[in-house]
């Protein structure tokens, strides 16, 4: 029995670990059977208890990380579902071709973008992974392998995508990576005083921008302050400029503190001094794509900042009539509750619905909010927001989920019925028996 | 200038992780590749092949322990072209306890970590010998380094490749051959999942191959991966017996 986290580092009960090496589909059905049901663990970046199976079986793909076969002419990989994303990069970035959707770290896996149909800041221009990946084989713990894509059993690929782990082991993915200029972008940002300028802002840039984002500051009440920032590739290549190289110094956070350092004392000052700064040097300028994208990936294990308790991430998408409304609401809510933590994220996805029946993303507006776990007082205030959701139908991220009530599970996806029919019954989660079983 | 590269026992972690990096390098690379299973070897050679822009990938099933068949794989490998480094990566973390009560086991524990690693390397250094160059680099481990009730079986066998390696080094002093003796601390691979049960804290076998392939590179001739396995198993060698007999490592 092994000691388990996900990356919110809520619960660290005991999993029977089971790794997975052993590519040939004989060795990995004969894990998958025998001792229960469990449930795929790649990288632990889903933030609740999508891949975690409390005394049970847990799979772990890290060790399924082979490239099958990249084609440098047509930008086509196939890879084992425990590759990083990170090591994709690596490799195809220096020959131009890079993955079409990654979302803020790089350091999940491929079966993980999967099964979590992931987004990036990209969404209105590319959509999700889901919308990237041209085939998936997956391995039913009854022995079926079942060869599916958008044009080849739609249903089971529809089914897969976002379908957290629940149809089957994902066990090789065929993805259509993008070519790029450079591994440079050119990006601008801009302040906003209050969520209309944001929504301005954002329907301004979808047009001629790839990438926008913005970073909130969760205690500014219901008007909402941040910057807003936007990029795209460019053949400029930024190698000559000192400023924007990357950097590759790795840091660590060494130990977990003994209380959380994002607290109501550190949160203020911090969310003040960097509006203010960040207000005031805007404008264009060259960035790499790992700190632009992944800002977060050079300080490992970040997330015991948060402390012992762990931490939550609360992320929903709110459809774009209500958007600005239900917005203000939550963060009227947050701000009055003085939780929350610099990392929060408030962005509008495209119009365009998403392949997977689970996927998160849909036409609307998403904030993404980390909140160190004060206990009661955190989950009270998960239940108001959930309400605000609620009433706007709208809905909240499997992969950030730990907490999130079932009726506000099954109304905000309402392809849950169709979903069913393609479980796979040798497969278990603590998120599913949560939400579905 | 193609670097020939040969990795024997290729589908272990640590060696599959080394064989990326240099594939990634940049450097024009032929990789030869020996171990047991077919499948395993040809898994790892696409692998290599998907990342490299400038890799080309042979492999080859062999023997690890008989003698004549490692001196006759070796032979062939080198009429194919001079092999630039060798890494010797095999090996079996055996169950100690099996090994006390199982001597068949024991001695095919104490033949596949000690006796077939530096057959490999003798054969090797054959040739490097006469080629006047090349690298011989061997994953020793730091369990190698003093007798453990918990693994003396593995840590036995690995303490003669240390001596073993130690005596190439002597031979080839002030030659171009370099003999790189690799001792890892814990890592984290498929090898070593029950100690991670067990709760012991491992370095990733991304870390672990880097050291490795800079030691190589750079020609070192006792590279503890990660560096502070060196400092740790010094004051461990240096425990007197009073200290050390009250440890149950």
């Amino acid at each position: 029995m092994r000691a388990i986290t996900s990356w919110g580092r809520l619960s660290d009960n005991s999993h029977h670990v089971v790794d997975l090496v052993d590519a040939r589909e004989a060795s990995l059905l004969q894990n998958l059977v025998g001792s229960g049901a469990g449930i795929a663990y790649g990288n632990g970046r889903s933030y609740g208890d999508a891949c975690l199976n409390s005394g049970g079986n847990l799979w772990t793909t890290r060790g399924l990380d082979h490239l099958v076969a990249f084609d440098r002419v047509t930008g086509r990989l196939v890879c084992e579902p425990g590759v990083l994303l990170k090591d994709i990069m690596a490799v195809t970035v220096p020959m131009g071709w890079m993955l079409p959707v990654t979302p803020g770290t790089q350091m999940g896996t491929v079966g993980g973008a999967v099964a979590n149909d992931i987004h990036g800041k990209n969404h209105h221009a590319f959509g999700t992974f889901g919308d990237h990946v041209q085939h998936i084989r997956l391995l039913r713990t009854d022995g079926e392998i079942i060869e599916c894509g958008p044009d080849n059993r739609s249903d089971w690929f529809a089914a897969t995508l976002g379908g957290i782990g629940l149809t089957g082991l994902i066990v090789q993915v065929t993805i259509q990576l993008r070519k790029i200029p450079s591994a440079w972008l050119e990006t601008e940002s801009k302040p906003y005083f209050d969520l209309s300028q944001f929504f301005a802002l954002s329907d301004q840039s979808e047009a001629d921008w790839e990438n926008t984002v913005s970073w909130i500051d969760c205690l500014a009440g219901s008007g909402g302050r941040g910057v807003f920032m936007r990029a795209n590739f460019t053949a400029i290549d930024g190698r000559g400029n000192e400023q924007s190289q990357p950097k590759n110094k790795v840091k660590k956070v060494p130990f977990v503190p003994p209380v959380s350092l994002i607290n109501q004392w550190s949160l203020k000052p911090f969310n003040h001094l960097y509006f203010w700064r960040n207000s005031r040097k805007t404008g264009r300028s060259l960035a790499h794509y790992q700190p632009f994208f992944y800002p977060l990936d050079n300080l490992h294990d970040w997330n015991k900042l948060y402390g012992p308790k762990g931490f939550y991430q609360y992320q929903s998408v709110i459809p774009r009539e209500v958007g600005q409304d239900a917005t203000a609401a939550m963060l009227t809510e947050i701000g009055r509750s003085g939780q929350g933590s610099f990392l929060s994220v408030l962005k509008t996805f495209g119009n365009r619905q998403s392949l997977g029946m689970l996927s998160f993303p849909r036409p609307g507006v998403t904030l993404a909010l980390d909140f160190p776990n004060r206990g009661k007082d955190t989950l009270n205030l998960f239940d108001r927001l959930d309400s605000i959701v609620r009433e706007a139908k709208g809905r909240i991220y499997l992969a950030k989920d730990a907490r999130m009530p079932r009726d506000l599970f099954e109304a905000g996806y309402p392809r849950l019925g169709e979903f069913l029919k393609y479980r796979d019954p040798g497969i278990s989660s603590a998120m599913s028996r949560r939400l579905i079983d | 200038m193609q670097k020939k590269i040969v990795i024997v026992g290729a589908t272990s972690a640590i060696a599959t992780h080394c064989a990326r990096i240099w594939a990634t390098s940049g450097q024009s690379i032929s990789f030869t590749l020996l171990g047991r299973d077919i499948e395993r070897l040809d898994r790892v050679a696409t692998d290599l092949r998907a990342r490299g822009q400038h890799v080309t990938v042979s492999t080859q099933t062999v023997e690890f322990v008989n003698p004549v068949v490692i001196q006759s794989v070796v032979d062939q490998i080198e009429l194919n072209g001079h092999t630039d480094i060798v890494l010797i990566a095999h090996g079996s973390l055996g169950d100690q306890a099996k090994s006390q009560s199982d001597l068949t086991f024991n001695a095919s524990e104490l033949e596949i970590n000690a006796i077939s690693p530096v057959l490999y390397a003798e054969a090797f250094a054959q040739h490097m010998d006469k080629a006047g160059k090349g690298t011989i680099a061997v994953i020793g481990s730091v369990a190698g380094d003093r007798g453990r009730q918990s693994n003396y079986v593995y840590g036995a066998a690995k303490g003669l490749v240390t001596r073993y390696l130690q005596g190439l080094q002597h031979r080839f002093a002030g030659t171009a051959i370099k003999v790189v003796l690799i001792k890892p601390g814990p890592t984290d691979t498929p090898m070593t999942a029950h100690l991670k049960d067990q709760g012991v804290r491992m370095a990733s076998v991304e870390t672990v191959a880097q050291g490795i392939v800079s030691a190589v590179e750079a020609g070192k001739t006792v590279a503890y991966v990660p560096g502070k396995w060196a400092l740790i198993m010094l004051i461990i060698q240096h425990l007197p017996n009073f200290v050390f007999n009250k440890l149950r490592i």
